[in-house]
């Protein structure tokens, strides 16, 4: 508790670095996040996106470097839930909802409550909590299908649903992997629309390869090449940058 | 009483023939007539001490049941080993003597333990340099003072270095051991028994060390003690070589595992089963060899491994084709399926040749013992120990430098880009369930000259099996070498402080805390790729 | 209350429950009003078989509770039976009292024959049938929750964490087998004369303790439906469906699964308490590692996820094994076999899935195999 406000950010890493069996995944990786800020990462395979994700969610131990949460909070010494519920939310990759749940009942578990075993086992769900699902479900259009199970959705309906629970966990930070992987040009547009919606009261970091997207997006952006920053800036400013053409088109 | 046979042969070729025994000693030879215990046992001892050529078979005789007095005349008689009554002064035919009007000599401890120490002042004396050495040895274990004359003798005559060796030790021992030779020689000997080091010379030395007094005493008790030392060292070192054993045996066991569990992903719960069906190969190739090649029999493990193999492939390879392939990415079905497919196996294996073991005979080979300084290994174990690393070293060959292992090795890394660049999936699973299963088959082969072959063999291996794959870490099999050589030594080590059971019992908590530790075993892969 | 309670069962859980308080009235009735040989009489041994089967069905609701609903295959899950059988063992061992061949009114026959002089610590109390129906919830409990303990916070899942629970069953045996544990060894415990005063093998008796089975698993099957239908049970399906999701949402998956894996332990417990007086025995046959898998195929028979299903699996399965054994000994073992490879390629929902599938054809769950990939 008496650690000093180290910075004024939201998210704070530096010289973060992590090997796996001798391959060095990140090497020295730094980046900073205002508060409030929308920003996108990308980078090619192996750049070191996922990794990131996991070291910044307590997945992964950085074998050194720093982790910070919202100026003070250590990262490297908590796990998962934890920093879940200190405001952390992160979607997947690959869409990862309760498949064999309703869509209600999907949200209702993302839902800000207390998490306890004892407390999920007596609990009986508030009135306010039904609001909250019903507004969320509105945000990402699957009021219609709310008493559907997860696994009856569209591939990009998934991957809203679990927008869905991020928002609906009312984290200070959201992290997102590549959220529109597999989705129509529509579905893409309007997932960037949603995402330009959260991210007006919500931190937002966004992995992804669609620099349509990314355009679409219109946020500073950082580029990944093998587990540091390659370059930083508005995304003209970065595909202008000769690094970065080399690291895209030089293999 | 294989010397007995030794010195009967003895006896027929180089007395008998004389047909006349030479000037002998008749006191001796009149105390068998006391019917007396003591005076037996004394007179074995003064004719062992003597040099008369006839008490080679008399001694023979006696410890058959084979000597008799005649309770009125006082003569010994001893029947040879065809039957035929001898006088034993002059070795002749008593022609005409009845058996049933005469008295045998009976035997005790005592007698059969003067028996004992006089066979080594017999044999000392033979032509054949292997009988000195082992009358040489005998005389050792006697170290009986009455003998020092005759082993002096011997060894002045004596010219082969290794029964030379023998009975300098012998006359040590004696020497050490007598109150009334100088205590500079009593010294002397000690240092020579002391280099003989084994078990008889350290009975000897504690001997020495509790009867006798003042210098020798502390230097019998220093040999004493240092061949302790060296005994528990032997001991240790005879505790891992069970271990290795052990492990070799869970290697061959668990490596098919490996194989199918560590590589491929899939909980084959009947791997058990099929390292039963090598063993039932075994058992069907020696009953065929029993009936028509009879001659052949010591080639059995031959012919059985390549038939297991094959016999356990082909079925694996069926298993894979109608149950495993519709059960992939899921490894609970998968185990519950194989589970039962392991029933069924057992209780056909039942039907077909009943429940109780069958009998699977050991080729000439594998039976017999040898020593290695203080350690006894048994050659059964020992083709055992080396058949499993020749296994392993095999099927490391094959993953690395064939194309089938390559192949399987890239279906194992990435399945689509494998089909995509036209390697058949579908093969290579049902190859590799194959191989897997075939392995086992010849673990199956070895486990049969171990272990009592019947249709339970199987389940007895599984859980084992499955902790050495999930110790050594699943997918790489120099882990699982190194798994299951620990385990096996660990299991042996702890065997003699807490006893078999416990030891077990202790070594799967041991792996149940280890895997909670590293879930992913010794020498897991590491990163996200594992993880996933 | 009760009102409220019933209605918020399904359909199948109201009619099992509805048939079991049915078993209890009728059981009875038949056993003690009818005359014995009479086509409505039910005679005593199929009353303890009975009994016996609603034992097991017990355990199998117990292990669905965990497979089922959180995807933790145990194939341990006979240990914590055969535990909670071993301290109903120790009470009735108790009761036995001076009436033993050795006439020790203090020690079992199995000890003065073993020449232990003093009655072990484990032992101390067992006379009292509080006491040891403590212990029928805290011994297996206990070993379940230090386990579970252990595993579940180093994220020990899917196949690992059924082979080290099958290891876990397979040590117990191994010990249990050892006379140095005070168990009786090899031959178990056994010879019993009485459970609270009344005479073990008495028709009375047996009505009774099968009417305790009926009872119990009425109990298990609501207490386990009130737990799977809380917000607590959609937090463990989600864990079986996707464990890394539920961690990220803040949820401590270890503290899920913890609970959930001693709840079901001590169910299976008391499963094995009232199994021991209707069969007579219990030695350390009870951990083979077998015996636990068998359970999961009950399970998986009547349709894992369900709780229902895995009563009515263990019932129909134990029953088909009675009969195999007794007509057609040879082929039983060829029949479970069978059944295993079968219902996991072809039924992968058991008996109650058939009816799922005809009331919504348009959903194909395989929830568990789903979860499995991530864990592979």
């Amino acid at each position: 508790m008496a650690m000093p406000n180290l910075t004024n950010s939201v998210l704070y890493l530096d010289g973060v670095e992590v090997a796996f069996d001798g391959y060095k995944a990140l090497r020295g990786l730094s980046l900073v996040l205002e508060r409030g800020e929308m920003r996108a990462i990308i980078g090619p395979n192996g750049a070191g996106k996922t990794t990131m994700m996991d070291i910044i969610t307590g997945k992964t131990r950085p074998d050194s470097g720093e982790v910070y949460f919202d100026g003070w909070q250590d990262l490297t010494l908590l796990d998962e839930a934890t920093i879940a519920e200190l405001g952390i939310g992160r979607k997947f990759q690959k869409p990862t909802v309760f498949e064999s749940q309703s869509v209600e009942d999907n949200i209702l578990l993302a839902l800000k409550a207390p998490r306890t075993v004892f407390a999920t086992l007596w609990g009986r769900p508030a009135q306010d909590q039904a609001e909250r699902v019903d507004s969320i479900l509105a945000t990402i259009r699957l009021a219609g299908q709310r008493r559907n199970l997860a696994q009856s959705l569209s591939h990009g309906q998934k991957q809203w649903l679990e927008i869905g629970m991020l928002l609906a966990q009312d984290p200070k930070l959201l992290l997102v992997d590549e959220p529109v992987a597999g989705m129509t040009d529509a579905e893409t547009a309007q997932t960037a629309e949603l995402l330009r919606d959260i991210a007006r009261d919500h931190s937002v970091v966004v992995v992804e390869h669609d620099m349509d997207f990314v355009r679409a997006l219109g946020v500073k952006v950082t580029v990944l090449h093998e587990g540091a920053v390659l370059a930083e800036g508005p995304l003209d400013v970065v595909s202008a940058d000769p690094r970065v053409i080399e690291v895209y088109l030089g293999r | 009483m294989h010397w007995l046979r030794l010195l009967a042969l003895w006896v027929a070729i180089a007395i008998l023939p004389q047909n006349a025994f030479a000037e002998g000693p008749d006191t001796a030879l009149a105390r068998f007539a006391q019917h007396n215990f003591m005076e037996s046992a004394k007179a074995v001892r003064e004719l062992a001490s003597d040099q008369w050529s006839g008490a080679g078979a008399v001694l023979a005789a006696l410890s058959d049941n084979r000597l008799y007095y005649d309770a009125a005349s006082k003569v010994i008689y001893f029947k040879d080993e065809k039957g035929t009554l001898h006088t034993a002064r002059d070795g002749l035919p008593a022609a005409g003597i009845d058996v049933a009007t005469l008295s045998p000599v009976h035997l005790n401890n005592a007698v059969r333990s003067a028996l004992e120490d006089a066979k080594g002042s017999m044999t000392m004396v033979s032509a054949d340099p292997v009988q000195r050495l082992s009358g040489a040895k005998d005389a050792f274990r006697a170290h009986d003072p009455a003998a020092l004359p005759a082993i002096t003798a011997e060894l002045a005559k004596e010219t082969d270095p290794e029964v030379k060796l023998a009975l300098q030790q012998a006359q040590a021992a004696i020497i050490a051991a007598s109150v009334d030779a100088p205590i500079a020689q009593r010294l002397d000997a000690i240092k020579v028994v002391q280099a003989r080091g084994d078990d008889l010379a350290l009975s000897v030395l504690s001997a020495i060390g509790n009867n006798a007094q003042g210098e020798v005493k502390t230097a019998a008790l220093a040999a004493t003690a240092n061949l302790q030392a060296t005994a528990a060292i032997w001991a240790n070192v005879q505790n891992v070589y069970y271990g290795l054993s052990l492990g070799s045996v869970l290697l061959l066991a668990a490596i098919g595992l490996a194989i199918t569990f560590g590589v491929m992903g899939v909980i084959n719960m009947a791997h058990g089963e099929m390292v039963m069906l090598g063993a039932y190969t075994t058992y069907i190739v020696q009953q065929w060899l029993r009936a028509y090649r009879p001659e052949w029999f010591d080639a059995s493990l031959f012919i059985a491994i390549p038939l297991a193999f094959l016999v356990t492939g082909f079925i694996g390879v069926i298993i894979e084709r109608t149950i495993i392939r519709f059960l992939y990415g899921r490894p609970l079905e998968t185990l519950l399926a194989t589970f039962g497919l392991s029933l069924v196996l057992q209780q056909a294996v039942r039907t077909i040749f009943g429940a109780d073991n069958r009998n699977v005979g050991a080729p000439h080979f594998m039976s017999g013992i040898f020593h290695l300084g203080g350690l006894s290994v048994t050659y059964g174990r020992m083709w055992i120990i080396l058949f499993s690393i020749l296994v392993f070293l095999g099927l490391q060959m094959l993953l690395r430098a064939t194309s089938f292992g390559l192949k399987m090795r890239a279906v194992t890394q990435n399945r689509r880009m494998a089909s995509a660049m036209g390697i058949d999936t579908n093969k290579i699973d049902a190859l590799a369930f194959g191989l897997g299963s075939g392995i086992a088959g010849i673990a199956g082969v070895a486990l049969s000259q171990l272990d009592n072959v019947s249709p339970n063999l199987g389940q007895s291996y599984i859980i084992d099996s499955f902790m050495v794959v999930v110790f050594g870490g699943v997918g790489n099999l120099w882990g699982t070498l190194v798994a299951a050589m620990s385990l096996g030594v660990a299991n042996k080590i702890l065997e003699p402080f807490v006893g078999a059971v416990l030891g077990k019992i202790l070594i799967l908590i041991c792996i149940i805390l280890f895997i909670q530790r590293r879930p992913r075993g010794l020498f897991a892969l590491k990163g996200r790729a594992v993880e996933s | 209350m009760k009102q409220s309670l019933w209605l918020a069962f399904d359909l199948k859980t109201r009619i099992f429950i509805a048939l079991l308080a049915l078993a209890i009235v009728i059981v009875p009735a038949s056993a003690l009003l009818t005359a014995p040989g009479s086509a409505l009489n039910i005679p005593v041994y199929a009353i303890a078989l009975m009994g016996k089967y609603l034992c097991y069905a017990l355990l199998a609701v117990a292990l669905d509770l965990v497979w089922g609903y959180c995807g933790i295959l145990s194939l341990g899950h006979g240990a914590f039976f055969a535990l909670g059988g071993y301290a109903m063992g120790m009470y009735l061992m108790r009761q036995i009292g001076a009436r033993g061949a050795y006439g020790n009114p203090i020690l079992p026959d199995f000890m003065v024959f073993l020449n232990i002089n003093s009655l072990p610590v484990t032992w101390w109390g067992f006379q009292h049938f509080p006491y040891a129906m403590f212990m029928v919830l805290f011994v297996p409990g206990l070993l379940a929750f230090g386990f579970g303990w252990l595993a579940f916070r180093s994220r020990v899942t899917g196949v690992y964490l059924s082979i080290i629970t099958q290891a876990l069953t397979y040590a117990l045996l191994l010990a249990f087998f050892r006379n140095a544990m005070g168990f009786g060894g090899n031959n178990g415990l056994t010879d019993f004369k009485d459970i609270l005063g009344f005479k073990i093998d008495a028709l009375g008796t047996r009505i009774l303790l099968f009417c305790a089975s009926a009872l119990a698993l009425a109990l298990g099957v609501i207490l386990a439906r009130l737990v799977v239908t809380s917000k607590f049970g959609k937090v463990l399906i989600a864990i079986r469906d996707a464990e890394s999701r539920v961690r990220f949402l803040g949820y401590r998956v270890e503290n899920y699964k913890l609970f959930v894996f001693t709840i079901s332990a001590m169910m299976a417990g008391v499963a094995g308490a009232l199994y021991v007086p209707q069969v007579g025995i219990i030695n350390p046959g009870e951990f083979a590692p077998q015996n636990s898998i068998e359970a999961v195929i009950w399970v998986a028979v009547g349709g894992r996820g369900t709780l229902v299903g895995a009563a009515l699996g263990a019932i129909l399965v134990n029953f088909g094994k009675t009969w195999f054994t007794g007509a057609l000994p040879e082929y039983w073992l060829f029949v479970l076999g069978a059944l295993f490879v079968l219902v996991t390629l072809f039924l992968p929902d058991g008996i109650l899935g058939i009816f799922k599938r005809r009331q919504r054809p348009q959903v194909t769950v395989d929830p568990v195999g789903e979860a499995q990939h991530g864990d592979a």
